[in-house]
């Protein structure tokens, strides 16, 4: 089968990457000379946690954990005689099963693929794979339209805003383009800021070229001429890999003068956000570029009439970009068709947490939490009891096993008290204690909070401050409804979007767990046994005495003799969960409890009079 | 004039909406923003100098102190937080003897939180300058420590 062509593609997403990928690609080059063999590299196929992935076409054989010792292997047995490397070949975390081909591992047969439709099938900084597969033919289309016709289309299609507010995105164009002014701008928002999403990175460093065909198409339907990418620093990868597209597109016509010989100019640049949370917001993303300090202003006016240098400005997010040259190429009925009622299309996630497949998911909207975390995720992980799912980010909520089956799209999720958000979506299990992700939340949101508005600078402070008494066994009663009132301050009092929803993940853990902040406060238990103040750590009798917890005590707490019993002393353990961790699973005989730390009676004060 | 920072100014104009490019640049080129450059970035872009400091201040990538020769980052996502990171971060610092985000004695590490370094199915994830660590636990954690060069186990 010497003449069969073969394509192996190696994933080179962030992810990938810091497993050594590029490496493995040289390797295989080196290996494949003479063969009929194209060894290139892709952005990310989305299922990072089973990287370095190598693809090899046309078999579709997905291999996971490739290492660089496993190269000679693959050209041995797969290239030169046919044979598949049973032993790479994708294993299901859940059922164990061998999976070798890509289209059939649930993982990706559950999906629907539009905005991430060339993430992993395409070199990412060579324009010739990107046009393979169609790119550019939209804005081809788009130049033939007149600028009214491409924002009657993207109305149409229902495209709501896919940083997280849900905003029509046809109307913001509408807006812009009926703007008064002869200089306009596109913006995009690649400024993810939120912790635990990485959608928009894998878009900007798998398919580059998607979001730059949806930015020209926006700055031609409004006559803008300059675009900026506001993209965070901290992903260098998605800066190069942007920078090398623009240069290759200015090479190809899409960019610059009279493009495509329609005689419209556009340029994009890319502006390199230097780390605020807050700057995701439009009215602070648009004072950062200008050079200040980066705190959102009152609206109206809204950017579309006043924005950058005080110009109209159409400001949308990398994924809601990616999706219009589909929309212009396929049709706006194509497009509605996809998702329900008032969310159409399809919805990025980025799955992780307690969960089996980790990962970037796309799915049309109207499917349910339970089929994203069950059917794709494949579960919990290690057959852990599922807790919350948690979605929005820090303006999101953390919702209960009892709405498995709310359908995702931007209503049903707000009428649970969360939000759809830019697509994170962290899943936790039995181990993780719920007042404590609201405390990490709002650590999150109070160190971000840029101090214009006095609810949300003192008031997540002070929130932090209770939510912190809680976790360390300082709480008191009345402080879940000190929380409440605070929450509600902030909520009303707040100019931006940050503010407004930071309490968002206190009072969803308040109202779907409650009983876990009661814990805390009125038994001196963590249900999750994970806050130090009220857990303890006991050896039981399945005790081997091998020794392992005692030599890894860092403070010494643990005694006994070799193959006996070991103790561990309460006073000078320090709760740190090293011999939780170091215990044999086999003998697994290392207990935590909870709720048995008696409490010192609070001292009476007695007033003495007379 | 400093010749490094010469060179930075030559790449652009001076005009406002070039400050917070240009204290990227100048960070990439010292690894913090020294005080005395300050002034002369003030200068160039007609600002007074409490507005460069005032931008400066409030974006979480601009440091004021020089950093060690390796940048030890660890994600503090949503995801990495949930799986561990905590625990890491405490390893980390405890290893490098550190009360918490500093630089150690002999300049080597500089340790520092971020918010989201966008690998959440890979964490817990730590990055040293910009390689990136995934998966980690406290035992990875200590031997990667010894393989940068590091040793101050128990």
């Amino acid at each position: 089968m010497e003449d069969k062509k073969r394509t192996i593609l190696i994933c080179r997403g962030t992810g990938c990457e810091s497993a050594k990928s590029p490496q493995i690609q040289a390797a295989l080059e080196e290996k494949v000379q003479g063969l009929n063999v194209e060894v290139k590299f892709t952005g990310c196929h989305g299922m990072c946690q089973q990287g370095p992935i190598v693809v090899v076409e046309p078999e579709d054989i997905f291999y996971a954990h490739v290492k660089l010792r496993d190269v000679p292997k693959i050209v041995e047995s797969h290239i030169k005689n046919d044979e598949v490397v049973e032993r790479l070949v994708y294993e299901d975390p859940t059922t164990k099963e061998k999976i070798p081909t890509y289209h059939d591992i649930p993982f990706y047969k559950r999906q629907k693929r539009l905005v991430l439709r060339n993430c992993g099938q395409i070199d990412p900084e060579n324009i010739d794979d990107a046009l393979a597969r169609d790119s550019y033919a939209g804005l081809g289309e788009a130049l033939k339209m007149e600028p009214v016709e491409i924002v009657a289309e993207v109305k149409k299609s229902g495209l709501r805003g896919r940083g997280g507010g849900g905003f029509p995105t046809g109307l913001k164009w509408e807006f812009t383009q009926k703007a008064a002014g002869d200089v306009k701008y596109v913006l995009c928002n690649a400024d993810e800021g939120d912790p635990g999403a990485f959608m928009d990175r894998s878009v900007l460093e798998g398919d580059p070229h998607a979001v730059l065909e949806g930015m020209i198409i926006a700055g031609f339907a409004i006559s803008a001429k300059q675009g900026y990418i506001y993209c965070r620093a901290e992903y260098p990868l998605a800066i190069k890999r942007l920078q090398i597209a623009i240069e290759q597109a200015r090479e190809h016509g899409y960019l610059g003068k009279d493009i495509l010989g329609s005689g419209f100019d556009f340029d994009i640049e890319i502006f390199h956000g230097a780390g605020a949370f807050v700057c995701g917001e439009e009215t602070a993303l648009i004072t950062s570029i200008e050079g200040n300090r980066g705190m959102p202003r009152n609206r109206p006016p809204y950017p579309a009439n006043e924005g950058l240098y005080g110009k109209p400005t159409l400001l949308n997010n990398v994924k809601t970009y990616a999706n219009i040259p589909l929309i212009i190429t396929n049709g706006s009925g194509w497009f509605a068709d996809i998702g329900t009622e008032n969310s159409k299309g399809t919805a990025v996630f980025a799955l992780t947490g307690k969960i089996a497949n980790s990962g970037l998911i796309e799915v049309p909207m109207g499917v349910t939490l339970r089929e994203i975390i069950y059917d794709i995720g494949g579960g919990i992980l290690d057959s852990k009891e599922f807790k919350a799912v948690q979605t929005g980010g820090p303006s999101g909520g953390c919702l209960p096993e009892s709405f498995l089956d709310t359908p995702v799209d931007y209503d049903s999720l707000i009428e649970a008290g969360s939000m759809m958000g830019s697509g994170g979506m962290v899943v936790m299990d039995e181990d993780t204690c719920m007042v404590d992700v609201a405390r990490y939340f709002l650590d999150f949101t109070e160190k971000e909070s840029c101090g214009k508005c006095v609810p949300c600078r003192i008031g997540t402070k002070q929130m932090l401050t209770i939510l912190e008494d809680i976790v360390e066994g300082r709480g008191k009663p009345g402080d879940i409804d000190r929380l409440e009132e605070l929450a509600h301050g902030i909520k009303i009092g707040s100019l931006c979007g940050l503010g407004q929803t930071a309490p968002n993940p206190v009072l969803t853990t308040i109202r779907y767990f409650r009983d876990e902040y009661e814990a805390h406060i009125y038994d001196n238990a963590c249900p999750a046994k994970q806050c130090k103040e009220f857990i303890s750590y006991h050896i039981v009798d399945s005790c081997i005495g091998c020794g392992l917890c005692r030599r890894n005590c860092p403070v010494d707490a643990i005694t006994g003799e070799q193959k006996e019993l070991h103790h561990i002393d309460q006073e000078l353990c320090i709760q740190c969960g090293e011999c939780y961790e170091v215990c044999p699973p086999k003998v697994f005989s290392i207990e935590i409890h909870t709720g048995e730390k008696s409490t010192e009676p609070e001292p009476v004060l007695q007033v003495v009079t007379g | 004039m400093d010749k490094a920072l010469e060179t930075i100014f030559s790449q652009f104009e001076g005009k406002r909406e070039e400050i917070i490019p240009i204290l990227q640049k100048v960070q990439e080129e010292y690894t913090y923003l020294p005080e005395h450059l300050m002034e002369e970035i003030a200068d160039f872009t007609h600002v007074p100098g409490s507005d460069i400091y005032g931008v400066a201040t409030f974006y979480a990538q601009f440091r004021f102190t020089p950093t060690g020769d390796k940048i030890v980052s660890v994600c503090r996502g949503t995801a990495c937080h949930v799986r561990g990171a905590p625990a890491i971060y405490e390893e980390i610092t405890d290893q490098l003897g550190l009360e918490g985000e500093g630089t150690t004695e002999d300049q080597k590490y500089t340790v520092e939180t971020v918010a989201c370094v966008g690998c959440c199915a890979l964490a817990p994830v730590i990055t040293i300058n910009e390689e990136v660590h995934g998966d980690l636990t406290k035992k990875k954690v200590r031997k990667l420590l010894k393989k940068e060069g590091r040793k101050n186990g128990r």
